[in-house]
């Protein structure tokens, strides 16, 4: 419960006079600043139409129906209702008298440990007698409606009308969490989940506070302020609609609402002494969860003398223990009795807040949360959770020994409702959790920077300033970095197209490859950075880990799935073992990862861009080969990169000049200078930021003309040669690189200039990168085939030389096979190696020609 | 108002008195904060607060105003206490009010349940001395400490005042001098023995006290106090790994130590708040006072360096200070140049760079590029003991330094990359916590052939990105988070080194003598010791100093970029002109001067050009040596 403050309420308080153990003095968090000045153990509120009185209850009923824990009555609770729960209090014999609304008599109210500490929940009964010093407040409120809860300005009353008419009227047209899937948008939410709860049967309700604040703004507030008031409150209230609509359906408890999404906090360092007792939402990352810990909720006495037995609540973590025996009035004859009391369930958590929260150079903060009931078990080490609850602090416990006390509080967080934030790419569903909150402010300063012309340059040399040059090279990262539109046809079964840029750079080593991708690495929010030399397949993907504690198999993931919507950075692309680059395969066109591992069978989104950085194999660039020559990948893999760029060293002059000026600047210009010149880091991730996530563009009318155009112009360059230039994937490629140049002008159409830029940058890199150094031209073959066309054609000519050949000699059913080739040599004119001869021998044998058996080749 | 030096011997007092006069208005807490900054900003004042780097904590005075020369190790949870709080006194019922800052507990009485309880947010920081401070800055330190001439006013034992002048001299050997006489007569006297326990285990014998306590130092034999530092404000100010210098309230109250006590398992069932923390946890956040005091800090000054030879704060008395060792910088170098010649068989280029290396210093980023860093691997080393005198001759010149002998055995067990420990919820420290501008002397001559196993291979990767990007990736075991740090490494290897360097200079050495280590003795026995300070101050100044190039300069530069560039393209890379613009910077500072001119220019680029072509020989002459 809150403050425990001021003045202790009559006999309230002198139950706790005597202990039975000496636990802290209650759990109770001190008194925020803001000072509430009351007593909220009188903020009890007309509650749950059950009895509150257990330790009075008649001892017949108890000796009956509470004998051992399974227990069950039976005679009129379905057997759906767990009667062993610790949480279920009052009488039968209460709960069949009950109150005028039918419905909810049958149910039993489950107490929420989650907001009241350890103490039971507030009962006071209207309509039977109160028998303890509650009786006075609640009779207070019983008789005046405008009456508020002291220490609040929360009117029961009026507060559960104003979220009952939330609940029927609330309409979220424009919803798009994953919660509300299946729902009909246009009918008021909540009334929908009611049902849904009716049928399924799991009585939580999970409420969105944004809803509530959109709805009511007061009452949002007094829900923040005052949560465990006014969330009994709210229950209140669900239940009394919810058995008015369906009086029929039966549940294992009452329904109780879950409020998450608070926009009081979102991080967990500016929580601070005034949030204290209020409900708060943070995000972070469990570490540790605890084991189950069993809370004791009452206390089984019986008396040693007449064996009569007796329970008393746990109130603020004390229990009073009854001094006297009622039945034979012997004084201390009382002893608890641990197996027949009731317990509740509790689980210490560890939460670590997010790396993304933290400023530099300092350490992540930890928080202790605490899960009741079913909560418990919900998340697991390494999950990245958002949680809403209420934060608590508690007194170090007063060493009765001691006279001194430690001055500091505990604090925790005891949790109402936990989200995962990561759940989507298990289901695949839309990024919600990641929108980053943008002030107008921001939001205004973005907006001008984008109506600027030259805002793509500006960019693309914000970009790692200590770069020299590389122009087109960054201009292509920084359309990585900003990412196509992402487009859905699983409902014709083809499944999405990918929106992520792949982008491969290799060069000589020294060209300053790593600090480019070391930069990407540090701009993105979910960057992952491997090496490929140091990375297995497993390490790429996931794998499979027994947990040591509880046996249970869990799925780790690696660096792909982690850089699930950002960049996965590869250097040394080519050290990669062949095994761990086939993984990668999958990854780049299907942006999924199937894993199939000790009995885990699943597909795991990863819809990431990969930024690679190869070196070539001969250690510098070889101008004499190809691209596939000189750095030794399958073209299979290479096809599936957009963009392929060669980093040399351009050894000219000018370059050389205007190279020796970066670097000489970068070394005596001070930073404010360099402050001026480019963007700021900040400004440059939000950018990305924002255009990430509001910016959707479509291709225009005269956009996908020019695409059509640039698509068979580049067909058409190359088919004159007898070879092919452009295949779709080079289309879908042109596509994205349109859309992200679209993103990057903040405009939600692709024009006419984002195709003009995409195919320059294109060719750009094809120039580089594809270009048949025994021709000259440009040869897409060579990465789609690994072979270029030229290579390919006289591939052929030496097969039809040797076809002719063989004619030529007339019926000769079988040959020697190194005679063969040694006419061959001798009668073409340019030198055939023995490659090329084998090669022509295949493909004589593919055409059924002839066969090839050990060191003779037959006709056929 | 308190007399004149209450504010050491009795800070508490001052704080309350203010707090008293303040009705609680919270201006009170600045008013504090100035008091005791102005008090410390007078002359030499800082100077009379004892250090508990030089004194034993038990010869301290608890509730004292103490000073800690430290750095940040690891950042515990913010923790919310009771500014203000009231009591109840209980024969009279009287209620009073009272200030719970700078305090680990309360007075009796607390009434819980007051709404005048204001609660505040504080947090704590672990601190360990300096890891690697060299034994020469660390005496340096103690002898200019004036502690001992406070006059005690009231109380002082007399064992504590015995104690203060011994002390400051040789702390190494006096607690073993005390123990010997207590611990002959057995069992005499236990409260005296007492006593000495807590010094001596962490001065003599840290392995009967780290068995159960580990102090979390990032260094292996390390020693000293270690200390939790209570900090109220500015907490977003200091980060991790920060050497500071914190001015504090000592608190060594033997409540907090809570170990053993709440056992019984009947109240954990019934108080689950208290099971909460696992031992191991409970043994990190609070370990006995006794061994790790609670530091109050009212004041804390960043430490630019650690050399006490210099004057630690930019005031005037610095820039006066500068000014006038400018002048002799240039013999300074010489001299120091001739030395290190010495030190290194003869080899004048070697010497040259060594003397570049000892002054880098990381003095900004480009985005992700660490700027100023000089790593330099000094090949050719003679085998033996060479590497590990060499060692100390660095020692002797530069305030902090550790070397790491990269053994097999140590590259595949030791620790580098502090890792977090969750169970115990600290962060479990390794090697490469190291404060700015350390010396990492690292000596693969140690290194032999064989396995190394997935600890090594990581250890290996944490130095390899140390060099190219001087930062250290801390393992939080869900992520990695980077910490960027400034540290000078320096690289001994027969051949070329396995890890990248930025600079490699194959050692040519000029005489061999045929006792390497008597030797080096002699060179190092030769050197008085204001020859030493002398040099010490040098490298600590020679590393602060400003830096600039002029437009005219700059010109040349380029147009020399270009002309290299044209005679042979492959020769020349845009690495080279990094590291000659790295090697012209550090010349121009060794000889004192701020800017780059052309003479500087060109001698750095002699001296990149001697060192190439000796690399270049020596490739030729091993032939396929990478």
């Amino acid at each position: 419960m809150s403050s425990p403050t001021s003045t202790p309420v009559g006999s309230k308080r002198s139950r706790d006079d005597i202990p039975v153990t000496p636990s802290s003095d209650g759990l109770a968090s001190p008194p925020s600043q803001r000072r509430r000045g009351q007593d909220s153990s009188n903020g009890d509120l007309p509650a749950m139409p059950t009895s509150p009185a257990t330790d009075i209850a008649s001892p017949a009923v108890h000796d009956t129906s509470l004998f051992s824990s399974p227990r069950r009555s039976g005679n009129f609770l379905p057997s759906e209702v767990d009667m062993s729960s610790p949480l279920m209090y009052g009488t039968p014999s209460s709960r069949v008298e009950g109150t005028p609304r039918s419905g909810v008599r049958g149910t039993p109210v489950r107490q929420r440990p989650d907001l009241g500490s350890a103490r039971k929940a507030p009962q006071v009964d209207l309509h039977t007698e109160l028998p303890s010093a509650d009786g006075a407040v609640a009779s207070e409120q019983a008789a005046g409606q405008k009456l508020v809860i002291w220490g609040t300005d929360v009117n029961v009353g009026t507060c559960k009308e104003k979220f009952q008419r939330f609940l029927q009227r609330f309409i979220d047209p424009t919803s798009n969490e994953d919660e509300n899937a299946g729902l009909d948008l246009n009918e008021p939410l909540y009334m929908q989940k009611l049902e849904e709860i009716s049928v399924i049967g799991e009585p939580v309700l999970n409420v969105n506070c944004s809803h509530v604040q959109s709805f009511d703004a007061d009452l949002y507030r007094q829900l923040i302020s005052y949560p465990q008031e006014v969330i009994p409150t709210f229950d209140m209230a669900v239940n009394e609609l919810f058995f008015e609509r369906f009086p029929d359906s039966i549940l294992e408890h009452q329904i109780q609402v879950r409020p998450y999404n608070a926009l009081k906090t979102r991080n967990m360092r500016s929580l601070n002494p005034e949030d204290i007792d209020q409900m708060i939402t943070i995000s972070g990352m469990v570490i540790r969860t605890s084991q189950l810990i069993p809370e004791m909720q009452e206390a089984f006495f019986q008396c040693q003398v007449c064996a009569f037995s007796t329970r008393v609540e746990v109130d603020r973590g004390r229990i009073a223990e009854p001094a006297v025996c009622r039945n034979c009035n012997t004084t201390h004859s009382l002893a608890l009795i641990h197996n027949r009391s009731a317990f509740s369930d509790k689980q210490m958590i560890k939460v670590q807040e997010s790396p993304d929260d933290m400023p530099a150079g300092q350490t992540p903060h930890t928080t202790i949360v605490y899960a009741h009931n079913d909560l418990v078990d919900k998340v697991q080490p390494g999950d990245r959770i958002n949680i809403t609850g209420i934060y608590r602090a508690v007194p170090m416990r007063e060493n009765p020994r001691q006279s001194t006390v430690k001055s500091v509080y505990k604090t925790h967080i005891d949790v109402i409702h936990f989200r995962k934030t990561d759940e989507k790419r298990l289901h695949g569903l839309d990024e919600d959790s990641d929108q980053k909150l943008f002030t107008e402010e921001r939001v205004q300063t973005l907006k001008e920077l984008a109506a600027k012309p030259d805002v793509y340059e500006r960019l693309s040399s914000a970009l790692a300033p200590s770069i020299y040059e590389q122009e087109d090279i960054k201009k292509g990262i920084l359309l990585q970095l900003f990412g196509g539109t992402r487009k859905d046809f699983s409902q014709t079964g083809r499944g999405n197209f990918r929106a992520e840029v792949n982008i491969l750079l290799c060069g000589d080593p020294g060209t300053s490859k790593s600090q480019l991708l070391q930069y990407v690495f540090n701009l993105v929010p979910r960057g992952q950075y491997t090496s490929g030399k140091g990375s297995s397949a497993v390490g790429l993907t996931a794998y499979v880990m027994k947990d040591p504690e509880t046996k249970q198999l869990v799925l780790q993931t690696g660096a792909l799935v982690l850089s699930d919507n950002g960049i996965c950075c590869i250097d040394e692309f080519d050290k990669m073992s062949d095994s761990t680059r086939s993984v990668l395969h999958e990854v780049m066109e299907q942006q999924t990862l199937s894993i199939a591992k000790a009995g885990i069978i699943c597909q795991l989104n990863a819809r990431t861009s990969v930024l690679a950085a190869a070196n070539p194999v001969e250690s510098q660039w070889n101008p004499k080969k190809t691209t596939i020559e000189n750095i030794q990948l399958p073209h299979t893999l290479l096809s599936r990169f957009d963009l392929i760029f060669l980093m040399l060293d351009p050894q000219d002059e000018a370059y050389d000049r205007r190279l020796a000026h970066h670097l000489v600047a970068l070394y005596y210009q001070s930073e404010e200078q360099i402050e001026e010149e480019f963007l700021d880091m900040a400004v440059l991730k939000d950018y990305i930021a924002y255009a990430r996530t509001y910016i959707n563009p479509r291709l225009n009318e005269e956009a996908s003309q020019a695409l059509i155009e640039a698509y068979v112009d580049m067909r058409k360059i190359g088919s004159g040669r007898g070879m092919v230039s452009a295949y779709p994937r080079q289309l879908e490629s042109l596509i994205r690189l349109a859309e992200a140049h679209a993103k990057v002008r903040f405009s939600d159409k692709v024009e006419t200039v984002d195709v003009e830029e995409a195919k320059r940058l294109h060719r750009e890199a094809l120039k580089q990168s594809a270009t048949d150094p025994r021709t000259g031209f440009v040869d897409i073959s060579i990465l789609t085939t690994g072979m270029s066309a030229t290579a390919r054609k006289r591939k052929e000519e030496v097969a039809q030389a040797l076809k002719k050949m063989i004619q030529s000699r007339g019926k000769t059913p079988a040959m020697k096979y190194q005679q063969l080739f040694d006419d061959l040599r001798g009668q073409s004119e340019a030198a055939i190696t023995k490659d090329m001869f084998e090669e022509a021998l295949r493909a004589l044998a593919d055409e059924d020609y002839l066969t090839v058996t050990g060191k003779t080749v037959r006709l056929l | 108002m308190p007399s004149s030096h209450d504010w050491i011997n009795k800070p508490l007092g001052v704080v309350e008195a203010m707090f008293a006069q303040s009705n609680s208005n919270p201006e009170w807490e600045a008013k504090v904060l100035e008091y005791f900054k102005g008090q410390l900003r007078e002359k030499e004042s800082h100077s009379w607060v004892p250090s508990l780097n030089d004194v034993p904590l038990h010869y301290l005075k608890p509730n004292s105003l103490v000073k800690f020369r430290c750095l940040v190790q690891d950042m515990f949870d913010p923790e919310f206490y009771m500014g203000v709080y009231e009591t109840v006194d209980p024969s009279t019922k009287a209620n009073v009010l009272r200030c719970g800052k700078y305090k680990d507990v309360t007075e009796c009485g607390v009434d819980l349940n007051s709404r005048n309880t204001v609660t505040a947010e504080r947090q704590t920081f672990y601190c360990v001395p300096i890891p690697g401070e060299s034994p020469w800055a660390k005496e340096s330190y103690g002898c200019s400490s004036q502690a001992r001439v406070v006059p005690s006013t009231s109380y002082v034992p007399s064992r504590q005042k015995r104690s203060y002048e011994e002390d400051d001299d040789d702390m190494d050997t006096q607690p073993q001098k005390q123990r010997e006489p207590h611990t002959e007569p057995h069992g005499n006297g236990d409260s005296k023995r007492q006593e000495t326990e807590a010094p001596s285990s962490q001065t003599t014998a840290p392995s009967d006290c780290s068995s159960h306590l580990d102090l979390n130092f990032p260094l292996p034999g390390e020693r000293g106090p270690a200390c939790l530092v209570k900090v109220y404000e500015g907490l977003d100010s200091f980060k991790l790994n920060d050497t500071l210098e914190i001015y504090g309230i000592l608190s060594v109250n033997p409540v907090l130590t809570v170990l053993g006590e709440e056992k019984d398992p009947s109240l954990l069932l019934l108080n689950p708040t208290e099971s909460m923390e696992t031992p191991e946890e409970q043994r990190a956040h609070d370990p006995p006072a006794s061994l790790v005091p609670r530091l109050h800090m009212l004041y804390a000054r960043p430490l630019q360096h650690n050399n006490p030879l210099l004057p630690s704060a930019p005031t005037e008395d610095q820039s006066a200070f500068v000014s006038s060792f400018l002048v002799e910088m240039a013999s300074v170098r010489a001299e120091l140049l001739a030395y290190l010649t010495h030190v290194l068989l003869g080899d004048g280029l070697a010497a040259e760079y060594l003397l570049l290396h000892l002054i880098s210093n990381v003095y900004t980023r480009r985005d992700v590029l660490p700027l100023g860093k000089f790593t330099l691997n000094l090949s050719g080393c003679p085998l033996n003991s060479y590497t590990e005198r060499l060692y100390q001759i660095v020692q002797q010149l530069v305030p902090c330094s550790y070397r790491l002998s990269m053994s097999l055995h140590t590259m595949n067990s030791m620790r580098l990359v502090p890792k977090k420990d969750y169970v115990a919820n600290r962060l479990v420290s390794g090697a490469l916590q190291l404060a700015r501008n350390t010396s990492l002397f690292l000596d693969e001559t140690q290194l032999e052939q064989g396995q190394l196993d997935s600890s090594g291979v990581r250890n290996i990767t944490a130095l390899g990105n140390l060099i190219s990007w001087q930062k250290v990736d801390y393992d939080f075991s869900y992520h990695q988070m980077e910490f960027p740090c400034n540290i000078n490494v320096l690289v001994t290897s027969e051949g070329r080194s396995l890890l990248p360097s930025d600079c490699q200079v194959p050692l040519q050495p000029q005489v061999t003598p045929p006792n390497m280590e008597e030797y080096l003795t002699t060179i190092h026995m030769a050197q008085f010791t204001s020859q030493i300070n002398k040099f010490r101050v040098y490298l600590s100044l020679a590393r602060t100093l400003d830096y600039s190039i002029s437009d005219e300069v700059t010109k040349a530069v380029e147009d020399d970029f270009v002309d290299m560039r044209k005679d042979d393209p492959q020769s020349v890379t845009a690495e080279d002109l990094h590291r000659m613009l790295v090697v012209a910077r550090l010349l121009s500072l060794s000889l004192g001067q701020t800017t780059l001119s052309r003479d500087g220019w060109m001698r750095a680029k002699h001296i990149d050009m001697l060192r190439r072509s000796r690399t270049e020989q020596q490739k030729s002459l091993n032939g396929n040596e990478p």
